[in-house]
């Protein structure tokens, strides 16, 4: 029987297997057996370890060497230089590229450095339905300190010095809005935490709720002590069930260790957390039409001033923070503002937790400092793109966002820069776009939805998203004019300057970045009713190029509604006015004789 | 600290009294370290060297793609074939892309998470990883770092 020693962890990403890791480990098995190593040695394949760039991969356990763009051919020295005798193989060790030094040990790179969990610090890691496991990783020890160590001002100026920036879109600083809250005096004031995540594709915050509940319960506890409230609400979407169930357990398991209640800690602070569902409308994420929600009323925003830490639930001053930010917090007061400052760039302290999607090789959520670069992002930690395609653009803040591009893959990511490139932080919803996809429509995707979400209240939103939305349309079935360009522009204009809420402000972001980035495309669609990323149905046209055709009849044959015609051994020909565009001619010609046009 | 005293009478103060109160900054200390020495497991097994800890993601992308199956399964199975193991529920790990994922931690050794995780792989990471110590196809690398490094 086997007893191994070693293993060889050869990565079996897309992208590492793309450039043959699957034969590095064949001829790794190989030269195994010739050595007869193969009950000491195990080989076997991983999932992707994100540093695709410098693929393949093959990791040595137990001594955690990192060998990058392994080949075939190495394996003989693998085997033989570190297997055998023990040396490593120093041509393929991984140099650092500032310092020019050899790694040795993989726990040194700085790949490892690209994501550090602060948000996500549990997840994953505790049982979220056992308090125990918290406090075991540290939990209620920020707010235990809070209570015994430090004055409300304090509190305030930690989280000022920290530079935390609102994690919900915004990214309005922390520490100022609670300095609002704390100094507009009240006998009740309350701590509200905004879990009402609503861009499409972002699941950060649900997976914080459903994986570390009571980060966030501590950290509205430590802000109900610092802007002096004693009751939290927490409104969610009703559509997250297994998140409500998670909250519930830990509110009351918190009740039972008196974290939550009356004198935590012997101290005469009192706090208690309690939960409103909302029914899932997009602009309830929008902090008055939550409140308004929240008071029984119906979910639409009202103007700012008042801001809620003035005005607001039950005209009571009201500090609303969203849940990555709560999660943030306790670890800032356990290791200090200082050491949360360090992490990121100057304005944009600590990380951002994005929720990673689209045509990525690696979908999930990822948390890394802020300043780390979009490609950083996609090609190291994502992975690449799907099927070795092209890559193309980035979504980024959802409906609310706009699209990157290429020449932004360099741009550290944080709310400033997002903004000056015309895109926005939003929840952190992040979706990938490779060649296959076609702009316009991605505009319009986004703009249906906020046509959809639009609560009706405002006028340019109400409309000016559906004739937006009609517009893009028009396009897509290319039947719109250059001028109407001009005039898709101006629409988006009126509706960001005159909308009430920031949901119709940042409503025609997708259109405008896309109209900036890819002004092209939609020259192509309105000019020669030509979708150049063969995405938009009505203006594809599949065709039959004569010189590649032989006259075979496959395509003829599967075509459904009879819109090829032509003889034996004669050239086809495709009826346009037929044709419903089902492309099953194209997968039945054998001789590349069917295009997309 | 006036306006904490306030108790709203709309708001039910729901606090159950019981002995488990935690009334200091101390206690809680105490807690941590009592906990700590329960997560390493020492008190709970007879023989701690054979200790296997088990922690399946379970968040709803988890659940969706199958992750309650593998934890019955693992709960079921390891009891069948006498391992001596604890298997606990977790959040999301965030591989979305390699759901259900699990991590298994052996004692005195760094865990190592799986994904792509069904019955049958379980099966395959019971009687190979943890009976006989190899790995099995779909390790997933850590490829983050965590505050304690910092």
């Amino acid at each position: 029987m086997a007893n191994y020693k070693m293993h060889l962890l050869v990565c079996g990403g897309t992208g590492c297997r793309a450039s043959a890791s699957d034969s590095i480990l064949e001829s790794l098995k190989q030269k195994l057996e010739e050595n007869n190593l193969q009950d000491d040695v195990q080989v076997i394949f991983t999932g992707c370890f994100g540093f695709c760039e410098k693929g393949p991969i093959v990791k040595v356990l137990p001594d955690n060497t990192f060998y990058t763009q392994v080949k075939p051919e190495d394996s003989e020295d693998i085997v033989q230089e570190h297997l055998i005798k023990g040396r490593q193989v120093e041509k393929l060790l991984y140099q650092d590229p500032e310092t020019g030094d050899t790694i040795h040990d993989s726990k040194k790179m700085d790949f490892y450095k690209k994501q550090i969990r602060i948000a996500l610090r549990n997840c994953g890691f505790i049982d979220p339905e056992n308090i125990d496991e918290y406090i075991a990783r540290d939990g209620y020890f920020a707010l235990g300190s809070v209570l015994n160590d430090m004055s409300r001002e304090e509190v305030i100026s930690e989280m000022k010095e920290s530079g935390l920036r609102g994690r919900g879109g915004g990214g309005f600083p922390a520490g100022v809005k609670w300095d609002f809250a704390y100094k507009n005096e009240s006998e009740q004031k309350y701590v509200v935490c905004n879990a009402d995540e609503g861009d499409p594709g972002a699941f950060m915050d649900r997976s914080i709720l459903e994986g570390d509940p009571h980060s966030v319960l501590e950290a509205m506890a430590i802000c109900g002590y610092a802007i002096g409230a004693d009751k939290g609400l927490i409104y969610i979407r009703a559509e997250y069930p297994l998140a409500i169930r998670r909250l519930k357990v830990a509110i009351d398991q918190a009740r039972e260790y008196g974290m939550l209640g009356e004198g935590i800690f012997d101290t005469d602070f009192n706090f208690d957390v309690q939960l409103r569902y909302g029914a899932g409308a997009f602009v309830c994420g929008e902090e008055t039409a939550l409140i308004h929600s929240m008071e029984g009323d119906r979910g639409e925003p009202t103007f700012k001033p008042p801001f809620p830490a003035e005005s607001g639930y039950l005209g009571k001053p009201t500090n609303v923070n969203n849940v990555e930010t709560y999660a943030n917090i306790p670890v800032i007061i356990n290791k200090g503002a200082g050491w949360f400052k360090k992490i990121g760039t100057e304005k944009s302290t600590g990380t951002k937790v994005f929720a990673l999607a689209g045509k990525v090789n690696n979908v999930g959520l990822i948390e890394v400092p802020m300043g780390t670069t979009l490609r950083e992002v996609v090609f190291e930690i994502g992975g690449g793109i799907k099927e070795g395609k092209k890559f193309k653009a980035v979504q980024t803040g959802g409906p609310s966002g706009g699209c990157l591009t290429e020449d932004h893959l360099d741009t550290p990511i944080d709310f400033d820069n997002l903004i000056a490139v015309g895109s926005m932080m939003g929840s952190g919803g992040m979706i990938v776009m490779d060649e296959d996809d076609c702009m316009v429509s991605i505009a319009k995707f986004f703009l249906e939805f906020t046509v959809e979400e639009s609560c009706g209240k405002c006028s340019p939103c109400r409309i000016g998203t559906k004739r937006l939305h009609e517009l893009l349309d028009r396009i897509t079935q290319g039947k719109a004019e250059k001028k109407d360009l001009q005039r898709l522009k101006n629409m988006c204009h009126v509706i960001a300057d005159t909308s009430l809420c920031g949901l119709g402000q940042t409503a025609p972001s997708p259109v405008l970045s896309t109209l900036q980035n890819f002004w092209d495309e939609y020259v192509a669609h309105v000019e020669d009713q030509r979708c150049p990323a063969g995405a938009c149905k009505d203006l594809m046209r599949y065709e039959i190029i004569p010189e590649n055709c032989v006259g075979c009849t496959a395509c003829a044959r599967k075509c459904p509604v009879g819109a090829i015609t032509g003889e034996r051994k004669q050239v086809h020909y495709i009826d346009q006015d037929k044709c419903i565009k089902c492309g099953a001619c194209l997968e039945a010609c054998k001789f590349d004789a069917v295009i997309i046009k | 600290m006036s306006s904490n005293t306030y108790i709203n009478q709309t708001f039910n103060l729901n606090i159950l009294i019981t002995m488990a109160k935690i009334k200091s900054l101390e206690d809680l200390k105490k807690k941590k370290e009592h906990l700590q020495q329960k997560v390493d497991l020492r008190e709970r097994a007879d023989h701690p060297e054979n200790y296997v800890q088990i922690k399946v993601g379970m968040a709803t992308s988890g659940i969706a793609s199958g992750a309650k199956e593998v934890m019955d399964y693992l709960v079921d199975e390891l009891e069948k074939r006498n391992v001596e193991a604890v298997v606990t529920q977790a959040g999301d790990m965030g591989y979305s892309y390699a759901e259900p994922t699990i991590e298994v931690t052996k004692p005195g050794e760094e865990p190592v998470v799986f994904g792509y995780v069904d019955t049958k792989k379980a099966d395959a990471i019971i009687e190979k990883y943890i009976k006989r110590g190899e790995l099995v196809d779909g390790v997933l690398p850590q490829n983050y770092r965590t505050i304690d490094e910092e």
